[in-house]
């Protein structure tokens, strides 16, 4: 069974991205800030992350950069509401694998699962 | 047994798809027929599904017969459906092409049954994103499909930001698409590679030897077995001897034709078999 971190201040977008991801037999951790995911990175050792993009204390492309430094090779998706092509290129610059806009549904998390090579 | 529809009416509505489309109402979408119809009704100002198909019967309305066998058909796609497959285009089945066609550089692909026009696009975002090994190149792609109103959706290019992420890669999205409002549009470029009609594939083709490539995909499954050999056959006339056909993952020629072998190298593509052109001419 393949894990995947969400981090995400957002309580109900981790709980839908859960109910997702458990249907497609992920395993679930959560983390409600990029500082949390960081931490959680150091004993879960994620297949792929699921990360928003604006957090309190930490956001995704902080988050972002912080886990590859440390070696951190999961899947990364950005889920966002951010699509401009200039935040896209520099995320994908500095180790983002996908993007998924919100509002999600399971269909479109699934197919960019597959995208990464996650699913 | 359905409880919101009448069995005759399904019956009838059933015969009418097959007639037209040669597709079958089965009986795990009957459920989903009050919903699928529900928009026509409500244009129509027809009460229930009674009255639809009573309005059927009279004869005479061909938008009303138009607009319904459209709502009932599974218009299902989405952009790169089957990454695996996609692959196999994209890779061998282009390699091939490029060499069959090198004397005169041109090649006309066919999305048959097209839908809403995802695969025909996505095969254009391909051969668009190595443009460099298609420098001079004639390169026309078609979308077909049966239903008048999905292929104006696929001549629009215009999708929800729920439908453009399903199998899109985000990269692809902003180079290939506009935001505009809550949709993204098919920027001129990819559209003017992509031309949609409509066209019924138990219909004979307009042109025999047309395409290089033929995409049929997860078409033939839905369709009732005593009219595939005609598609088939339609196919086979479009196809250009020394051309390729893709079929669905879940679909086979097995026992369905014999103008067609499996292509020795790659599994999920399939060659005209010349020696049997006689049949595609019966």
């Amino acid at each position: 069974m393949k894990t995947c971190l969400v981090v995400d201040d957002s309580k109900v977008i981790r709980k839908v991205a859960r109910h997702i991801l458990e249907s497609l037999e992920f395993q679930v951790c959560e983390a409600v800030d990029g500082q949390d995911g960081v931490e959680q990175c150091e004993t879960v050792n994620p297949d792929v992350i699921l990360l928003d993009w604006n957090m309190p204390v930490m956001g995704g492309m902080d988050f972002l950069r912080a886990v590859r430094a440390k070696g951190q090779t999961a899947k990364v998706i950005f889920c966002t509401t951010e699509n401009g092509l200039p935040q896209i290129e520099a995320a994908i610059a500095a180790g983002a694998d996908e993007f998924i806009m919100k509002p999600f549904d399971r269909d479109m998390l699934q197919s960019k699962l597959e995208l990464v090579g996650a699913a | 047994m359905n409880r919101l529809v009448p069995e005759g009416a399904l019956s009838m509505l059933s015969d009418l798809i097959e007639r037209n489309a040669g597709q079958v109402l089965t009986p795990d979408r009957y459920w989903r027929v009050e919903t699928m119809l529900a928009p026509i009704m409500r244009a129509h100002a027809l009460s229930s599904v009674d009255d639809l198909v009573a309005a059927l019967s009279a004869g005479g309305n061909r938008l009303l017969e138009r607009q319904t066998i459209d709502a009932m058909l599974n218009h299902e796609t989405s952009f790169f459906r089957d990454q695996a497959a996609f692959a196999l285009l994209t890779g061998p089945a282009l390699s091939s092409l490029r060499e069959s066609r090198a004397a005169d550089r041109r090649i006309r692909i066919w999305s048959a049954a097209c839908s809403t026009g995802q695969e025909a696009y996505s095969v254009a975002m391909s051969i668009l994103e190595n443009r460099r090994q298609w420098d001079g190149w004639d390169i026309e792609i078609i979308g077909s499909d049966v239903s008048t109103s999905v292929v104006e959706q696929a001549r629009e290019g215009r999708y929800s930001q729920l439908v453009i992420q399903r199998g899109m890669p985000i990269t692809l999205m902003l180079r290939y698409f506009a935001k505009d409002g809550e949709d993204w549009v098919a920027k001129p470029e990819l559209r003017d590679m992509v031309r949609f009609r409509q066209h019924n594939l138990l219909d004979p083709v307009e042109n025999r030897n047309e395409f290089d490539l033929v995409l049929c995909r997860n078409v033939i499954m839905y369709l009732l077995p005593e009219h595939r050999p005609r598609v088939f056959r339609n196919l086979a006339r479009s196809i250009r001897p020394e051309g390729l056909l893709m079929l669905g993952a879940a679909e086979t020629i097995m026992g369905q034709t014999d103008l067609f072998r499996s292509s020795k190298d790659y599994r999920g593509l399939y060659r005209f078999d010349a020696d049997q052109q006689h049949l595609s001419a019966a």
